[in-house]
């Protein structure tokens, strides 16, 4: 049960192969098929109710597939207990144990492995360092401010050097401020020890900063699984794209213009495409009815690009590094744009107009 | 009273003190408890350190007890009775409590019923009950000779006691333990288990510590309830079982000895008291009203030697199962918990369930199965003056005591949940109390000043006694809800315009109706039951359905006796449902 340290980590740590769970007639998790290489740092993002804590649970062993396999280091893992699997998981509310201390906490998994007593000892101190609670191994849980019984959580997974480490929403019961700092902090802890790590939030700002790739989750299946960046810049669906940042969505359907080149018609207007995105459309489907997905930064007012739509202004927000402006357009729908660097908002109820370049946007069917 | 509260702090001074703060709410309470309780079971103590006929100080009675082989065996013998009695109630109940935790939790309600009735149901029919199906002509007697085997002995012996002792007391030990275990965070279990703790390991290290709590507090009111017991081992022990509670009764009945009675009293209760302040120590009391548990610090190597015992446990409960699971299986296994508290339950039921046939037997004895059916014993019951005037008498008394009881703790009760006050612990302790103190040192406490004051053998007198008794009960169901209840509500109410009796009777009381409503029928069965206050309180013609009852089983047993348990098992029982339904819909 122990990894086998020496060797070269195989290209894939947890391979989940048409792993499936459902509750009566309700799916929890569609069949679903996921990679994660050794190392990775892989969050399971989406709304509550889209399966990422179900198929969280049936990685770790605490619920039993309907069907499917999951592999670690490629040896066959489904069947195997809780407490014989190679798993650390960081609870969402810590579920450190009350009636010991956090040296005892943090000593439980190597006292159920059977490190000897020395070992132990250095190893917990080593762990409790690493979280820089060093002073306060001999504190109950209770007596720690929740930063901290978090970072005890998180030292009593890694001191055990678990082959997959799996975080539930670790951060959800901490403030703005507190979770940016353990963001950081476990970003630290994944880069220090090399661990693949799972995390499971439905923040996607936290999904974003700290991701190497995001799975994101809806409707009891993956939607789409990539980067950061990827998912951000190229989202492959509209649910994808409003999920992750602010998107202005415009549904209509793919045509061609006198001049054969790609346009996009909606009942606020027709949109000129790049003919990169139009190819792309074209290949995609056949039947023309796709959405064109602008994020705020490339949409202008009173720049330039070769689209525009003209609507009021009905608010303004301020939001520190930026400012976004909230236009209504004639067909009742609000798009958000954010404001250029150095320009004054424009007065409530202003006329304006929106541009932007054929090329920005993304098109999803 | 808001009139004290607008000007007392105004004036300051004496009047600043005695400004009216919430604490004032308990007052009633403590004015009560301190002139029926305290001051009658201190009076009892102080007799007997006194001489009888010079009133000077004296340690003869003590000496007595202690030189007297025939005493002292006795003390000895109750200790080794309740102690044994609490240690087979955690034994058989822990695993029960367990499964009935786990449950799912509408599951677990219906489950907890099949607690509740053997629970509320009357020590004096449980009792009966045992005689019947453990005596010669009995129940398991008929089935051994049935089958050729002789008729063991199992009444009027250490066996009897025990039977009799355990059932009454295990589901108090369950119903004490369960809330405990069910506050259990069960992730603690999984992750655990993720940590690499093998199911054996888990539980021993950490559900069984975390337990411990309701596991002791289990054990203290166990073993204290069973040292002042004196039904069950007068009427399935022998001689060899007499407990102290049974002197303490001849010394008062027939002797007429107050000063020797009271040295006995005083060593029961301060058993008792030792076993509260040894758990106090360890667990702190207050846990005892689901308050949670205080954590004492370090404890070095006490705590490391009990870590490591559960260590050793749970390797042998590793072992084990690896032994057992080829023969059982996986599947056997995981119903193991289901079989063995189905059979506990039914130990548990199955004696009330015995009566029932009894009551319509058709013979005069007690034979199981009954010889023919008939209607006869309930005649009997109905049509005398005797039964039907004891039966009203304790709907009387038991009614006036649930009004007056659970006035008095629904007060206290919320006086002490918004207090911060220093005496906060005091008055809290002051109100389980009654609930600690055996109720035969209460009783006999309550006799002597009754004596004097003229209140023997009223009904007044048998509510005030039953009052004491009544309100522990009472406080503990309202102060449950009380503890749950949202006080910003009233802080709303309060800014809407409603002064503090508006907000009282509009917005608190009907918020924290389930708890008074549980109270009321706690207390009214409480006195509905109550034995050991009568026995001495009320006499003559003024008997209760207790009283009634327990002259008759002293006397000769009859089959009337069951048509009565089954009227005293179904007003209760009807009692109870009512108790469980409104609590439930309160939600």
């Amino acid at each position: 049960m122990l990894p086998s340290h020496g060797t070269a980590p195989p290209a894939c740590k947890l391979l989940v192969d048409g792993l499936t769970k459902s509750y009566g007639t309700v799916v929890a998790l569609q069949p679903t098929r996921l990679e994660v290489p050794a190392g990775e740092f892989l969050t399971l993002l989406g709304p509550s109710g889209s399966g990422k804590t179900t198929l969280l649970q049936m990685i770790c062993g605490l619920v039993e597939p309907n069907g499917g396999r999951i592999l670690i280091d490629g040896r066959d893992e489904t069947r195997t207990p809780v407490h014989k699997r190679d798993i650390g998981l960081v609870f969402q509310h810590y579920a450190l144990f009350p009636h010991l201390t956090v040296a005892e906490n943090i000593g439980f998994p190597l006292r159920m492995r059977g490190v000897a007593a020395a070992d132990l000892d250095r190893r917990v101190r080593e762990a409790l360092d690493m979280v820089h609670l060093g002073h306060l191994g001999d504190r109950f849980p209770k007596e720690l401010s929740g930063g901290q019984q978090q970072r005890v959580a998180l030292a009593r997974c890694f001191v055990y050097q678990p082959s997959v480490i799996l975080m539930d929403e670790p951060l959800g019961a901490l403030d703005k401020k507190l979770r940016e700092h353990m963001q950081y902090e476990i970003k630290r802890l994944h880069r220090e020890t090399g661990a693949t790590i799972i995390y499971v939030t439905h923040d996607q700002e936290e999904a974003l900063a700290m991701s190497d790739r995001i799975c994101l989750m809806n409707h009891a299946r993956i939607e789409q699984i990539g980067t950061p960046h990827d998912i951000y810049a190229r989202p492959k669906t509209a649910f994808a794209a409003d999920f992750i940042g602010v998107s202005n969505i415009f549904r209509g359907t793919v045509q061609r213009d006198e001049g054969g080149r790609p346009i996009l018609v909606t009942g606020g207007g027709r949109f000129r495409l790049s003919p990169a995105i139009g190819a792309a459309a074209d290949a995609a489907d056949g039947q023309g009815e796709a959405s064109l997905i602008v994020r705020p930064e490339q949409l202008d007012l009173e720049g330039d690009g070769d689209n525009e739509v003209s609507g009021r202004v009905v608010d303004t927000v301020y939001a520190g590094s930026e400012t976004r402006v909230l236009v209504a357009l004639g067909d009742r729908s609000t798009i958000t744009v954010r404001l250029r660097r150095g320009m004054s908002p424009p007065p409530l109820g202003d006329q304006v107009a929106v541009r932007w370049r054929s090329d920005a946007g993304v098109l999803v069917s | 009273m808001s009139a004290v509260l607008l000007h007392g702090s105004a004036e300051g001074g004496l009047r600043q003190r005695l400004r009216f703060g919430p604490l004032w709410l308990a007052a009633p309470g403590i004015a009560f408890l301190a002139v029926f309780f305290l001051y009658p079971v201190l009076r009892l103590l102080g007799l007997s350190v006194q001489d009888a006929d010079t009133g000077a100080w004296t340690g003869e009675h003590y000496a007595r007890i202690v030189d007297t082989g025939v005493y002292f065996r006795v003390l000895m013998g109750t200790f080794r009775i309740a102690g044994l009695t609490a240690l087979f109630s955690l034994l058989l109940g822990y695993p029960l409590a367990y499964w009935l935790a786990q449950l799912p939790e509408r599951r677990r309600g219906t489950m907890v019923l099949a607690v509740m009735v053997p629970f509320w149901t009357s020590y004096l029919v449980k009792t009966f009950a045992w005689m019947v199906i453990l005596g010669r002509t009995g129940v398991i007697g008929g089935i051994l000779s049935a089958g050729g085997l002789p008729r063991p002995e199992m009444l009027h012996n250490e066996f009897g006691v025990m039977v009799g002792m355990v059932h009454a007391m295990l589901p108090l030990a369950v119903l004490t333990m369960l809330p405990v275990m069910t506050g259990i965070d069960r992730r603690l279990v999984q992750a655990a288990e993720t940590l690499g703790a093998a199911p054996g390991h888990a539980f021993w290290m950490v559900y069984f510590q975390l337990s411990l709590p309701g596991v002791a507090a289990a054990g203290l009111l166990t073993f204290i309830s069973s040292l002042g017991f004196f039904i069950v081992p007068a009427l399935l022990g022998g001689p060899q079982q007499t407990m102290l509670a049974q002197l303490i009764i001849i010394q008062i009945q027939e002797m007429l000895n107050w000063a020797f009675a009271g040295a006995l009293a005083t060593f029961m209760l301060t058993a008792a008291l030792v076993t509260c302040w040894v758990y106090d120590r360890v667990f702190g009391l207050s846990t005892l009203s689901g308050e949670g548990g205080r954590r004492k610090k370090g404890g070095g190597p006490l705590r490391k030697a009990g870590q490591g015992v559960l260590s050793v446990l749970a390797a042998a409960t590793a072992g084990a199962a690896r032994l057992t699971q080829p023969i059982l299986g996986e599947r056997g296994h995981g119903r193991l918990p289901a079989i063995y508290s189905t059979l506990v339950l039914v130990f548990l039921v199955a004696p009330a369930v015995v009566v029932v046939p009894i009551a319509f037997t058709s013979s005069p004895f007690l034979d199981f199965p009954p010889p023919g059916y008939s209607l006869k014993w309930f005649e009997v019951y109905f049509g005398s003056d005797l039964w039907l005037g004891a039966t009203l008498r304790s709907f009387g008394v038991a009614f006036a005591t649930a009004v007056l009881a659970t006035l008095v703790a629904g007060l206290a009760a919320l006086a002490l949940a918004r207090s911060t006050s220093r005496w906060r612990g005091a008055i809290f302790a002051l109100f389980l109390a009654p609930m600690i103190v055996p109720r035969i040192v209460i009783a006999v406490g309550l006799f002597y000043l009754f004596a004097q004051i003229g209140l023997v053998a009223t009904d007044l007198g048998l509510v005030i006694g039953h009052t004491v008794l009544a309100l522990p009960f009472a406080f503990v169901a309202i102060a449950a809800v009380v503890k749950g209840h949202d006080w910003r509500l009233d802080q709303a109410a309060a800014t809407l315009g409603a002064n503090r009796v508006q907000t009282l009777m509009r917005v608190t009381v009907p918020l924290i109706r389930g708890g008074l409503v549980a109270a009321f029928l706690f207390a009214f069965i409480t006195s509905f039951d109550e034995l050991t206050v009568a026995i001495f309180v009320s006499g003559g013609v003024k008997t209760t359905l207790p009283k009634q009852m327990w002259d008759d089983m002293i006397l000769q047993l009859n089959p009337t006796l069951a048509a009565v348990s089954v009227v005293v098992f179904v007003i209760v029982m009807a009692l109870l449902l009512i108790a469980e339904r409104l609590r439930r819909s309160g939600r």
